[in-house]
């Protein structure tokens, strides 16, 4: 069969069809990680470090297990031992866990609301009092260091950045002469707060031994085979012998992408009170349990010629990160790779401070590094004196600059024309600071929007009945976002059924390997393999149909057999064919089961595994670049008097392959795009200076966007064919609704002010002392 | 949080009495600061004593003016039709408050009772002279972005958080309080708030056995014609940055009357008599209102953070003239 998926007459790939887990979840009977009533099910509570940085002294845990119900108290001096631990570079790659260190595994304290204690009981609220009765003494070990800026911290070289994945120096061309010799030079710095993912889930984990060796774990992740993976470095198992169930995730944002110290916590504490044991962080704790988004700095040397054609671009970027990792995200990349940029360097500077690892956040790397970029493009414009549009389309990239590839597919131009025009673009008054409505100055902005294609594989498995129905299978993760559903379209188009006649099961390790949900790899990855293992059902029955004497078909060539709403048929002669159930009748075989597996992305690229692209030699412009890209218009009513900005329209129009579900898809471009107005308005992590320590650790002062801050928003996709990206021609969406979204809106600030804040949040503090136009 | 008894008071009486009784009971209404501040292990109470039952309810408008029971809810108050033509200053600073669900649960003296938003007094790991007396303020070199810039203390800056508050102590509110002896006496609401000085974990004259029951506003031309003025971070469910509860009796041009208060600027809700003073007599014009904007910020105290209070907050009470109705 076809290993290209082509559109069904009738199908119902790419229709709103609405969620076909919805009613489970608006009922309840959906069923989250913390709620599994296990029986004899325990409830652990997290103790955490008051200060960020000392000795732990001792620990008096006699209160509180004397309080009723109370099973122990796990603290350094008693967790029952781990096969490995990330305290070590060695044991932190055999895990691939996000953190060098382990709480528990030593008296040190290195971060504020470290676990210091684990409080098992029978209950959660005899679990929670008894944690306000360990006492633990601390000898402080002094002020600790807050950021990179604190004078006391020492920025370095990492040479390496995310954590060792990206190289942190990219130099091509002569970037310093041709930016010295450039007519126009932009010299700008921008600052991004620490920002915490929060999914509306909290991170939770049940855990059970089902026998001494043996794990079954509920679990709040974006991967269950990850997880599997790092609980069988840390646990020294066999990975047949761990069990990890996510039948529904509210939310990860990147935070779920790991396996974080409260999992291996709970499994151990499980392990140490012989029953099942249930954790779900506190939301201050999901401020210092699951990462974070570093504060970071970023400065943009931007060279171009008179007319406005960029000639180069210098990057450099200070982060805060841990006491053992080099995690910073790569911002630098988008940078290196949205414009046609003859000449670009980027390098890194980061800076030991006593906070936990920092780790991917929705768009990482992209977002920030948009922001910088995005704004630096609007000075461009500007400065020439063209639209902002304009000088985008003069910067156009006809392939990729930073690997000299061609692009897969591209269709940004697209994206900028259809979003001008919902947008009404052409009324926009080419001055700033020139537009009044009443007391506001109105500004509009806009950006460009792109995200990589990342590699991935998965497998999936179908099962299709005599009787007309199908299961099918692969062990990946809904974040919520609606891969039960694409899933469930793309099988029943495959396979020719009802959507109501196929049932798709995800998140447990004895389905299928899939990969994790991050990077938006799932929807492109996932549905391949979902599409080849339905081909595969195909192949299998057209097989059997043609060896098969009583069968019209018998004996014909498999390769002039084709398939439509369950019936085979005879490609020349369509009305010779019978139906798959009549040969699964004769074979006395209720269902028949068939297993493929999907690719995507760079390296992967053509679906049929004639080519691959070597990306050792991406210089020789072997292979295709692989993007997403898409354009966001904002504008935003500022208050003239007052600073206080409010997005009053918003249009993104996005070029991402093939739409699977127009309305979950819609949900994914709003989702990043409202995750993005939140950044650029009003989201911050404030980290005290002194006691290195979070002030605002809860959802009252922590602000995201509420209903009113967003306006009515237009999202569209425009008509894309990749061939080479994967079975289904899938872009990921999951994150490149956030790319370019703080630069939109900022740069409708400036449209309206004339004034450029450069640091995140624009709350209306920095706006009005910024300068209004009187 | 701390294991606690529970019980519900059948009238005003038991409830001041049970309180009396034990010094570290707590009186709860709709429980929404409470509640949070014991789960965060802020206060220990050993003792809850649930005060809804009790008859203090009602809202009742007269030629002399409004009278609140302690238990009703800030929504209903806030929709109030009285209240909203009479008294618009105080529905509108109740109706930005907060959130729906909040407001359903939430009672007006609980409302004058919540603490404050300061970060360092909500994480029990930090010191805070307002938790912990003597243990010192982070807050005056460290997060004060949305802290204090009036009444404030080397010992503490931290924000009133309430906006009922600054509509009701500009409109002249009193508060009927009552004590374990059966005894009832009123306050004026601007008496009732105690600056921080040194000891900032005292916040009011409440006495340790006396209950919030009523409130009262006096009617008058400048309640009529008041407003409530809020600038936040986020459109709404947020906190003020700052806020102004004005409201004015012009006549023939000028001013007869004039009330004027802010919000999130002042350890105590901030009413500014000097301001008001000023405003009699003169016309209503902008160029009026901003040299009242200007008296108003005279004393601010501002720290590193919180330096741009002292001009939003003129530039709040300007707005929040201008957007009066004209009469
Ligand atoms: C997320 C969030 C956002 C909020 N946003 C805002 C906002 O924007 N603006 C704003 O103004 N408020 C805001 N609030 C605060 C909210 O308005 C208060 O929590 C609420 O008004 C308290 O009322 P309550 O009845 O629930 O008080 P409770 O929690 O029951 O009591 C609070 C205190 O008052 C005492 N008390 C209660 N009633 C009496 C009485 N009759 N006599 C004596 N003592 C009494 C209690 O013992 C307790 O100490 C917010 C709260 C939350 C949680
Ligand atoms: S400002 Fe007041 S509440 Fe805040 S830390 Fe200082 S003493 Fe505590």
């Amino acid at each position: 069969m076809d290993s290209i998926f082509t559109e069904q007459p009738g199908g119902v790939v790419g229709k709103p069809i609405i969620r076909v887990d919805g009613r489970d979840k608006v009922t309840g009977r959906a069923k989250y990680s913390a709620e599994f009533p296990l029986p004899g099910l325990t409830y652990a509570v997290i103790v955490t470090s008051p200060i960020a940085k000392g000795k732990i002294q001792s620990i008096d845990s006699a209160a509180a297990m004397r309080e009723p119900g109370v099973l122990t108290v796990l603290t350094h001096q008693n967790l029952p031992p781990l096969a490995t631990t990330p305290n070590t570079p060695e044991g932190k790659k055999k895990i691939g866990a996000p953190m060098g260190f382990l709480p528990l595994t030593s008296d040190e304290i290195f971060y504020a609301a470290q676990p210091v204690a684990v409080v098992v009981a029978d209950t959660l609220e005899h679990a929670q009092h008894a944690a306000t009765l360990v006492r633990v003494a601390y000898q402080s070990g002094g002020k600790p260091i807050a950021y990179y800026t604190d004078p006391k911290a020492e920025l370095f070289d990492p040479q390496k950045v995310q954590d060792g994945k990206q190289e942190g120096h990219t130099k091509r061309g002569t970037p310093e002469e041709s930016f010295a010799s450039a007519p126009i030079q932009l010299v700008a710095t921008y600052h991004h707060p620490v920002h915490n993912h929060n999914p509306m889930e909290p991170g939770s984990t049940t855990a059970q031994w089902t026998a001494p060796d043996r794990l079954t774990v509920y679990e709040s992740t974006q991967g269950v085979f990850r997880t599997q993976s790092s609980l069988k470095a840390m646990l020294g198992l066999p990975a047949d012998n761990i069990r990890v169930i996510t039948k529904y995730l509210g939310g990860g944002f990147g935070c779920k992408g790991s396996t974080w110290p409260h999992t291996i916590l709970t499994i151990q504490a499980a392990k140490a009170v012989g029953r099942p044991v249930k954790l779900m962080l506190t939301r201050p704790q999901m401020f210092t349990s699951m990462g974070h988004r570093e504060d970071q700095e970023q400065t943009v040397k931007l060279g171009a010629t008179a007319e406005g054609k960029i000639t180069s671009i210098i990057h450099t970027k200070k982060s805060t990160t841990s006491p053992w990792d080099n995690y910073a995200e790569s911002n630098s990349k988008i940078l290196d790779m949205l414009y046609a940029t003859p000449n670009f360097e980027a390098s890194y500077e980061m800076a030991r401070a006593n906070v936990m690892t920092s780790t991917f956040m929705r768009a990482p790397g992209e977002a920030p590094g948009s922001f910088a970029l995005e704004c630096s493009m609007d000075d461009l414009a500007y400065r020439v004196g063209v639209d902002p549009v304009q000088i985008r389309l003069l910067n156009h990239s006809d392939y990729d600059y930073s690997t000299g590839q061609q692009w897969s597919s591209k269709s940004l131009k697209q994206c900028y024309a259809r979003g001008a025009e919902l947008f009404g673009w052409s009324r926009r008054n080419p001055k700033a600071g020139q537009t009044r409505e009443g007391r506001y100055l109105v500004g509009m902005g806009m950006a460009t929007a792109s995200y990589p294609v990342h590699n991935s594989q998965g497998t999936a498995r179908a099962r299709l009945y005599a009787d007309g129905h199908a299961v099918v299978q692969a062990g990946a993760t809904d974040l919520g976002t609606g891969t039960y559903t694409v899933m469930t379209q793309v099988a029943a188009d495959s396979l020719g059924l009802p959507l109501e006649k196929v049932r798709f099961e995800l998140g447990d390790t004895q389905l299928p390997n899939a990969p994790n949900s991050g990077g938006s790899v799932a929807a492109g990855t996932v549905s391949s393999s979902v599409f080849l293992a339905c081909q595969d059902v195909w192949d299998k029955l057209i097989k059997m149909a043609v060896a098969d004497r009583k069968s019209p078909l018998h004996g014909a060539d498999p390769a002039e057999v084709g398939v439509e709403k369950g019936r085979l048929f005879l490609k020349n002669k369509p009305k010779k064919g019978e139906s798959y159930a009549e040969v699964l009748h004769r074979a006395d075989m209720p269902d028949i089961e068939g297993m493929a597996q999907g690719k995507y992305g760079a390296g992967n690229e053509n679906p049929q595994g004639a080519k691959n692209a070597d990306p050792s030699k991406k210089d020789e412009a072997g292979g295709h670049s692989m993007h997403s890209f898409g354009a966001h218009f904002c504008q935003v009513h500022v208050d003239s008097e007052l600073g206080v900005v409010r997005v009053t329209k918003w249009v993104s129009v996005m070029g991402a392959g093939r739409v699977l579900n127009s309305q979950t898809a819609r949900s994914q471009i709003l989702g990043g795009a409202i995750f993005g107005i939140g950044s650029a308005l009003m989201e911050a992590t404030e980290r005290d200076d002194h006691f290195a320590r979070y002030t605002n650790a809860d959802l009252a002062n922590y602000h995201v966007c509420v209903n009113k801050d967003i306006p009515d928003m237009t999202v569209e996709f425009v008509e894309e064919h990749d061939p080479y990206i994967n079975a289904m021609g899938v872009k990921g969406i999951g994150e490149i609704g956030i790319v370019g979204v703080a630069a939109a809106v900022a740069n409708a600030v400036y449209h309206a002010t004339g004034k450029r804040v450069r640091d995140l949040p624009l709350t209306p503090d920095k706006v009005l002392m910024n300068g209004l136009p009187s | 949080m701390n294991n606690f008894a529970y019980t519900q008071a059948a009238s005003t009486k038991e409830a001041t009495t049970a309180k009396q009784a034990d010094k570290a009971a707590a009186f709860i209404g709709g429980g929404t600061t409470l509640i949070d501040i014991m789960k965060s292990n802020i206060e220990q109470h050993s003792l809850l004593i649930d005060i809804n039952r009790l008859a203090l309810t009602g809202i009742n408008d007269t030629a002399e003016g409004l009278r609140i029971g302690t238990l009703e809810h800030m929504s209903t108050v806030g929709e109030h039709p009285q209240v909203v033509q009479n008294y618009p200053a105080i529905s509108e600073s109740l109706l930005l408050s907060a959130s729906p669900q909040l407001r359903n649960m939430a009672t007006m003296g609980g409302n004058l009772l919540q603490k404050t938003r300061c970060g360092y007094y909500r994480d029990v790991a930090f010191p805070c002279n307002k938790r912990v007396p003597g243990s010192g303020c982070p807050a005056q070199t460290g997060d004060n972005r949305t802290l204090a810039i009036f009444g404030t203390s080397p010992s503490c800056i931290a924000t009133n958080a309430s906006d009922l508050a600054v509509a009701l102590v500009a409109l002249d509110a009193r508060l009927t309080l009552e004590n374990a002896k059966g005894q009832s006496r009123t306050l004026p609401l601007t008496e009732f708030y105690k600056l921080p000085g040194s000891t900032p974990n005292i916040e009011t004259h409440l006495q340790p056995d006396e209950l919030i029951t009523a409130i009262t506003v006096p009617a008058a031309g400048h309640a009529r014609r008041s407003h409530y003025l809020k600038v936040r971070d986020r459109a709404s469910y947020a906190y003020a940055l700052v806020s102004a509860a004005v409201g004015l009796d012009v006549q023939g041009g000028l001013i007869r009357s004039a009330r004027v208060a802010l919000g999130g600027v002042g350890t105590v809700p901030w009413r500014v008599p000097a301001v008001e003073k000023y405003l009699v007599g003169k016309p209503a014009t902008e160029d009026t209102f901003r040299a009242a904007a200007a008296l108003a910020v005279r004393d601010a105290a501002p720290r590193e953070q919180n330096k741009f209070k002292v001009e939003l907050a003129q530039r709040t009470l300007v707005r929040a003239f201008l957007e009066l109705p004209t009469a």
